[in-house]
Formats: C-alpha cells, structure tokens, sequence
C-alpha cells in the first residue's frame, strides 16, 4: 500500500463532477455555503453564530436549527419529486426520458431517503425539542450537551448524503432501504450504497440519542404535580415515539452494520451466495421501518390533539382513550413489519397473523379520529390554519388508512404490492399525517418561539394548494395501481398509463407552489411582523403550559417552575388567575459547548473516509471522535448558575418590552 | 362567494379525476378490476368489497368531521358550548367497541382469505397443471417448462382453463413476479423456492412483469402470458421443440449475463436438472474464485 493510497483510498480524478446533476449539485452546494459565509461576514456576525447558534444547548435554538436542516432537505426532497415525475411523463415507449436508468433509480432513492430520515424526521425532533421541555414545565432536556450531539450527527448524515454529488457522483440505486441483495457488492459495486450506509448510519445515531433525552426528559424532569396523566398529548405521543426510536433504532443500526460488513469484509449475511440470507435483510430493515412510520406519525397525532383542543376552547374529549390509543399504536407498531412483504412466501398461517394484526391498528387510530370529532363537538371553533391542516388531515388520512386497511387483507395485498397503489398509499399517510400535522404545529407554535404570528391568509393559500395538489398528485397513483403499474420504473410501454401520470405531475406543481408559499409566508410574515407581535405570550388562548411563558420564551424557559394542579395546565391558572411572581431563584443552566460539533465533524470525517476506504483519514476521524468524548467527560464544569437578581433583572426587562 | 370559489375548485379535481377513472375503466385498462382468472377474480372480489366497505366508513367519517367542525364554529352563536364536556363513560366505550367490532369482522374475513387465496396452494381442477419453472435474470425472465422439454425467454403460452404451477427462483438480486390480470405477486429468490398457482379463464394475451426493483433493466424485465386453447398450446409446444436452439449450461451461461431490453426466445431444454443447478449453485460451498474476491476486498481496505 503506498501513501497515495492511504490518503485517498479509491478516489480519483474521475470521481469529481462532471455530469450536469453533479456539477449542478457541487454548485448549489458550494453556492449555499458562500452565500451563507458572505452573509455572515457582512453582517459580522460569525462571532454570534457561534455563541449564540453553533455552540448552544439550548433545546430551543437546537430545535430552531432542525427546523432550517430540515426545510433545506424537504426542498431538495421535492426537488427530487419533481425530476421522477418529469421523467416518468417522458419515458413512454420509443422515448426514454431525460435519465438513465441507473441515475432515476438514484433519484427515487435519495427523494425516499431525504424525505424520511432529513425532511420529516428533522421536523418532528425539532418540534420535541422546541415544545416538549415547555410543555413539561422543564428548563431543558435532560443531557443537554448529548442534545447537541446528536443535532450536530443529524447535520454531518446531511451533508454525507449530499457528498456524493462532489465526489464520486452516484447514490445508492437500491430503493430507499437499500435492499439487499441488489445492494451488495456483487450487483452495486460502486460508492452509492456506501454514501448511504454511512449517512444513515451517523445520522441515525443522532435520532437515537435524542430519543434516549426525550424518554429521560419525560420521565425525570416534568414540573411539580405534573403527573403522567395531566401530561399534554403531545408530551404522551413524544414519548410513545421515543420509546420506538430506542427501540427500533438500535435494529437499523445492527442491519445497515451488518451490510457494511458484507460490503467491507467480505462477509455473507444478506449475500445470495455461501449461506447469505437477504430474507433476514428484509425482515430486519422493515423490523425497524414499520416502527419507523409510527415514530413519524405519532407526534403528528400528539400536534393535533393540541389544535383542536385549542382552536375548539374546549377540553380534550376521551384523554385517557387519547393515550390508550397513542400507547397501543406504539405497541402494534411493533408487530406488523411482516405486512411489507406478504408476498416473499411465508404461508398462509403466517401472512394473516400479520394482517390482522396490521388491520387491529386502525382501532386506535380511529379512536383517536372520533375523540377529536367529540373534542369539537359544543366548542367554539376558531378556524386558524391549523384548524385547517387538521381538517386535510381528516380526509386525507381516513382514505389512506381505508387503502391501508385493504392492503393489510394478504389475499389483497398480493395484488397491491410493491404497485404504485402501495405508493400513493404510504405517501397519503405520510403527507397527510406528519407533514400537515408538522404545518399545522408550524403555524400553531411559531408565536411562541419567534414572538410573531404567521401571516393568515398566505398560509391559507399555501394549504389549498397543499389539498389540492395532493389529491391530484395521488389518486392518479392509486388508479395507477388498480392499472397494474409497478413503482420506481423509469420507462413503460403502455401509452394509458401516461395522462394519468401527467395529472399526477400537475399536481406535483401545485404542491410545490403550495411549498413555496410557505416560504413566501414566512418572509412575508417577519416583514409585516411589527402588526402580528403576540405581547401576551399566549396568541390562541392556549391551554398548555409553553403559553404560560413570553413570546419568545426566555432561555430558561420560567422563572419559577410553575406548580401543575391538574390537566390543561394553564387554562386552570387562567382561570383562577395567574399569581405574579415576588420571590425568584437561582437558576442551573447547562454552558454552551462545542464539543457536539467537534464529535460530529470527526465522525463525518470518519464516514466520509469509510465510503472511499481512505486509512489515514478514517484513523484521524475515529480516534479525533473518541478523544473528543473522553475529553468531554472529563469536563466537570458545564454547567452554570444564573443568580436570582439577574433572572429579575430580565424577567423586568422583557415585562417592560 | 370566495367559499364557493373554493368548493367549486375542489369539486372540478374531483370531477376530473372522476372522469378520468370512468374513461379508464371502459377501456379495460384497469387489471385489477377486470381479472381474467379465477386468482385475480377472487382478488378483485376482495379488493372491490374492501374499496366499498372504505368508503362506507370514510366519507361518513370525513363527513362528521366537516359537519361538526362547520356547525360548532365560533361564528355560530346558537349552539351549546360545554368547554369542560370530555365525553362519557358510554360513549368512550363505543367509540373503541364499534371500530373493534369492525377490524373483527375483518379480521375473520382477512383469516378465510388468506388461506383460501394462498399462492403456494394448488388450483383444485379436473385439467392436470402445467408447470412452469421461473428465474429471475438480469434483466429478463427465464420460463422452464420441464415436462414438455422447452423454455422460453420473456414469453409463456398455456392452455385456457388449466391451472398454471409457477416454481419460482432467481440467479439475480431479489425479484417479484407479476401478472396483474391473472393474479399475483410472488418473489422469485436465489437458492430457493417459492411457488404461486395462476389460471386463466379467458384467452388473450396478458402482460407480466417485475415488480422489485432489481438494478437498471428493471423498468423494462416485461413478458407476455398467453392463454390459449389447448391445440394451439401443443402445436406451440411442438414450434419451440423445434425451433432449433437448445438451452444447456453452456447457453444458459450466456443468456444470464446481465442485458436489458430482451426480446422472445425459444429453447428446447433436453437436461432436466438444470433448474435445480441454478438453485443449487447458491448452496455450494464457497469456491475458490469467491475466496480471491474476498480476499482482494480485505487488502483494498
């Protein structure tokens, strides 16, 4: 081995861009980056990301930062939506489109990939932090710096998937869970599934410790009288998902090491030859993808709750029903993974258990359909946009779970699997439970953690659009499916298929519109934001205790810890008249550290140098993340205390705002 | 005014999409609904039952919500407002005991079918089988009809009315096979076995296809299946016999090298064992040849 070698590992000069979407991408890329470093040195203000931004703990400002990844991501995701739909209305008969077959295959499995792992899981983590420590009357999560980490993981997995883009110039082609055995050396030789493997795997390492923080944070850290059951639900469904993420995400870990390990050493555990079983791939991956959809869905569910109960000034109707149902979701979740492959031949026996067992999951979920139709029923509905993406919510998610149920049926399912049916199905769910679900929490919480309310009527426009490019963009595919076409294919010779997924891509337009009115929103919004400051620090009349403090909260969320007597926390308070504060405390805060970005710098280094089996610098990425660890835990001095003079002095200051 | 914008919007997509799937359902097009087998009959059964009892629950369910949302609306100063109601004991009870009573039902309904409609169970019949042994390659299907000594490339004929016994293997990544009209879907895995019982009830002319993504001629691994009366059948049997081409391992070697794009071809297949070769090469030991890979995979770390 010679040092060139060492150093650079597989890489050569023709590993860097030379197709357009790699230039392009290298471009937008490099793009973003000076854009971004111009606007800080022009503003100055380098210093203060780093303070304030890059080095914090503070669950707000780390849940602020998922919330910009993630919006990064989900438009890239998009992005990638759109050239799939350009290239099937293309590719019929004579004509095969503007990609190869390789390079769609590529884009359908980053789209799946980014949209999953960055764009909505980013969402929902970003939203447990912002609302779940305030909601629980906590100043911060319970390791705050692990906190850190594993925002900063999620960030390099983020950059590592896009890398492929500056060197090497292919993603993994094997759908968006890799499956094996097509995703083994034998039949993808290249980078790809490398990129990917080592993506998912440091970003779900994130994922994974913050799902430890959430469950501890729960379970040690809720104000006084808070008990389990005058929790919000939100806070009920946060820790239903994290219990999944512990659960579950361990299993992707082991099956994407095990693939690795096939991959790197020549070992044969999802091969097709000397004794690999690739049924044993597929059986793990979707142990932890089915749980995967419920950690997505569930706080989606818990935002809801929240919304209507809100925007109906009423009580929760059914709260213990509520949460039997967000528990026994979590539960099910776990015994259903077989529903994604009826068809591998498990007999008869087998295959119905799995069934049924999916189909005993429309119970809780309609549970908790008819608790809020209950919940508004004798309120006094304000129709914010909130209220607005709930109600999408409503009838996209029924008819998704309807088609949800009749794919649970085997006998039907055989008939269903893998066409685009299934695909419009999974998308029904996932759009229409997270996504509007994370629209409808956008709207509601941005008062409190930016101290303006959203602009009314963009938004409103934004999910009309949202509505009705959903359901044009989708039942198309369902009647794909009944059409008999299969998903993912990048050319097809039956000429009806083609209106249809024309119609599918108009829709896909008015979605898009839809997402960039949001932005519009959004800039919109902090432009007109002087007429929409929420002064009160409780904009919808709220119930729970994050409207309890100021629009933007301080960073150390109350003052004095405020004492729970019952459900609907602070709505009770209201009633009986909030008692004004005379005595305060002094307050342990957790320092900023930049140990999170270090950690994570070395492991992507450490990824990024597997993917192209560079020695020296996998050797400097692993040792540099380990030294950094030890170092951390030798750090006794990380925390401080804010003296209860100064917690006064800023508790007058913002009062006299 | 602007609310009526609106419904009118949303009842035109509907009213679209509407029109769309009536044209498409009289042009046949729609596989699933129009079977052309007793499998893909009974499949469409299930799924056009399942589709109405959807919509039975779903629209009214959607509809509840609007109605309940729309009448209890700030505006609407006539109704009750109870904000600290939460509901009964009575009602909490049904509204878990009717969804439960329901997913029961289909539950049942789920349990009968999936045993009736199991692929791996034979097709109760007078007309002895066909058989026909399938591998996944890449990219194009391999059909082996080992009684009557032939095999096909992307093209399968059976008689009408006789049940059809698919064995099913692959020498590629992961495949399921498809044939929508007909019924489906099964994966096709090196080194094993699986099996699916098909049967066509009508003449034509039926397209087949994959349906797992397996790497780059994926979109185009298409065959036709073709049922036909039975002396039609014998004469095309005869054809391929003699057609001239012979399928050994010597010619399977070259016709599993990857290749898209495939078109028809015939073969007369004289060494029966040579399905079991394929699924069995997956079982050997390591050879020789798979040992130098490994080992230049552990110096190129």
């Amino acid at each position: 081995m010679n040092l060139i070698n060492l150093i650079f590992g597989r890489m050569t000069l023709n590993d860097l861009p030379h197709a357009w979407f790699t230039i392009g991408g290298t471009a937008s890329l490099i793009g973003l980056g000076a854009l971004g470093a111009a606007l800080l040195t022009y503003l100055k203000r380098w210093k203060w990301i780093w303070n304030e931004w890059i080095t914090s703990t503070d669950p707000k400002k780390i849940g602020i930062m998922y919330f910009i990844v993630a919006a990064f991501m989900f438009l890239r995701g998009l992005i990638d939506a759109g050239m799939i739909w350009l290239q099937q209305s293309l590719a019929l008969g004579t004509s095969y489109g503007y990609l190869s077959a390789s390079h769609f295959q590529q884009i359908f499995t980053s789209h799946g990939d980014i949209m999953v792992f960055f764009a909505t899981m980013g969402f929902l983590v970003g939203f447990l932090n912002l609302v779940m420590p305030l909601q629980i009357g906590a100043r911060d999560l319970a390791f705050p710096f692990l906190n850190s980490l594993g925002f900063w993981l999620y960030v390099a997995g983020a950059i590592l998937m896009n890398m492929f883009f500056v060197f090497g110039g292919e993603f993994a082609a094997a759908g968006w869970l890799a499956q094996a055995p097509l995703s083994e050396l034998q039949f993808s030789p290249g980078v790809g599934v490398d990129y990917w493997i080592w993506s998912l795997q440091v970003s779900g390492l994130g994922t994974l410790l913050a799902g430890i923080n959430f469950l501890v944070t729960i379970v040690k850290m809720r104000a006084p009288g808070m008990t389990l059951m005058r929790m919000p639900l939100f806070v009920w469904t946060t820790l239903c998902s994290s219990v999944l993420i512990i659960t579950v995400f361990p299993v992707l870990a082991i099956t994407i090491t095990m693939l690795t390990l096939d991959r790197y050493l020549g070992m044969n555990f999802f091969t097709t030859g000397n004794g690999g079983n690739s049924m044993m791939y597929i059986n793990l991956i979707w142990m932890w993808g089915h749980p995967e959809v419920y950690i997505l869905i569930l706080p989606g569910f818990g935002i809801f709750s929240e919304v209507v109960s809100t925007f109906s000034h009423k009580k929760l109707a059914g709260y213990t029903s509520l949460v039997l149902a967000a528990i026994s979701v979590a539960l099910l979740a776990l015994m259903v993974w077989l529903h994604h492959f009826f068809t591998m031949g498990a007999g008869a026996d087998v295959n119905a258990f799995f069934g049924i067992s999916t189909m005993f999951i429309a119970v809780p979920t309609g549970v908790q359909i008819l608790n809020w139709i209950f919940t508004m029923f004798r309120g006094k509905i304000a129709f914010k946009t909130p209220m607005y993406w709930f109600l999408g919510f409503v009838s996209t998610f029924t008819f998704g779970g309807m088609a949800g149920v009749l794919m649970a049926s085997p006998a039907a399912d055989f008939q269903l699997h893998n066409s685009l049916f299934l695909v419009a199905h999974f998308h029904t769910m996932i759009i229409g439970g997270a996504l509007f679900g994370i629209f409808s929490g956008i709207t509601y919480w941005f008062p409190k953690f930016f101290g303006f309310k959203l602009n009314e009527r963009i938004g409103k426009y934004a999910f009309w659009c949202w509505i009705v490019g959903f359901f044009l963009s989708f039942i198309p595919l369902y009647i794909l499916g009944f059409m008999g076409v299969t998903r993912r294919l990048d050319h097809y010779i039956n000429p009806a298929w083609r209106p249809l997924f024309i119609t599918s891509g108009i829709g896909f337009t008015i979605i898009m519109i839809g997402a960039l009115l949001q932005v519009v929103q959004i800039l919109v919004s902090i432009k007109q934001k002087k007429q929409n400051y929420d002064t009160t620090g409780d904009p919808w009349d709220g119930r729970s205790l994050e409207w309890a403090t100021s629009s933007p909260p301080p960073f150390y969320n109350f003052a004095i810890i405020p004492e729970v007597k019952s459900r609907d926390a602070f709505w009770e308070m209201k009633k009986k008249g909030i008692k004004k504060i005379t005595k305060y405390e002094d307050i342990t805060l957790p320092k900023n550290t930049p140990m999170g970005l270090y950690v994570s710098g070395f492991i992507f280094l450490f990824g990024f140098a597997m993917v192209w089996h560079m020695t020296l610098l996998a050797i400097v990425g692993f040792l540099g993340a380990i030294t950094c660890v030890i170092i951390r835990t030798f750090d006794e001095d990380t925390e401080y205390v804010l003296k209860a003079s100064e917690v006064e002095k800023i508790e007058m200051k913002r009062k006299n705002l | 005014m602007k609310r009526l914008l609106k419904v009118g919007l949303i009842a035109l997509v509907f009213l679209l999409l509407l029109t769309l799937f009536t044209l498409l359902a009289k042009n046949g097009n729609l596989q699933l609904l129009n079977p052309q087998g007793f499998i893909a009959e009974k499949q469409s059964q299930i799924l056009v039952t399942a589709l109405f009892l959807a919509l039975i629950i779903g629209i009214p369910i959607v509809g509840i919500t609007f109605l309940i949302a729309f009448k209890y609306r700030e505006g609407n100063h006539k109704t009750k407002y109870t904000p600290d109601w939460t509901g009964s004991k009575a009602l909490i009870f049904a509204w878990w005991a009717v969804p439960t009573a329901f997913v029961i039902i289909l539950a049942s309904a789920t349990w009968i079918s999936a045993h009736e409609l199991d692929p791996a169970k034979p097709i109760e019949s007078p007309i002895p089988p066909v058989t026909i042994q399938v591998v996944a390659l890449e990219w194009k299907w391999l059909f082996i009809y080992p009684d009557e000594k032939i095999a096909t490339v992307n093209f399968i004929e059976f008689p009408v009315n006789t049940p059809v016994n698919f064995e099913l293997t692959a020498d590629a990544p992961m495949n399921s096979f498809w044939i929508p009209s007909l019924g489906g879907q099964i994966y096709a895995m090196s080194g094993m076995v699986t099996h699916m019982h098909l049967i066509a009830n009508k003449q034509g002319e039926f397209p087949g296809g994959a349906a797992e993504i397996n790497g780059d001629g994926f979109s185009d691994m298409n065959f036709i299946a073709k049922s036909t009366t039975t002396t039609d059948y014998r004469n095309w049997l005869q054809t391929v016999r003699n057609s001239g081409k012979v399928l050994d391992l010597a010619s399977y070697n070259t016709l599993s090298t990857p290749s898209t794009n495939n078109s028809r071809s015939f073969y007369y297949y004289p060494d029966k064992n040579l399905y079991n070769q394929i699924i069995m090469k997956f079982m050997a030991p390591p050879t020789e040849k798979m040992d130098m890979q490994n080992n230049q995979n552990m110096q190129g770390m």
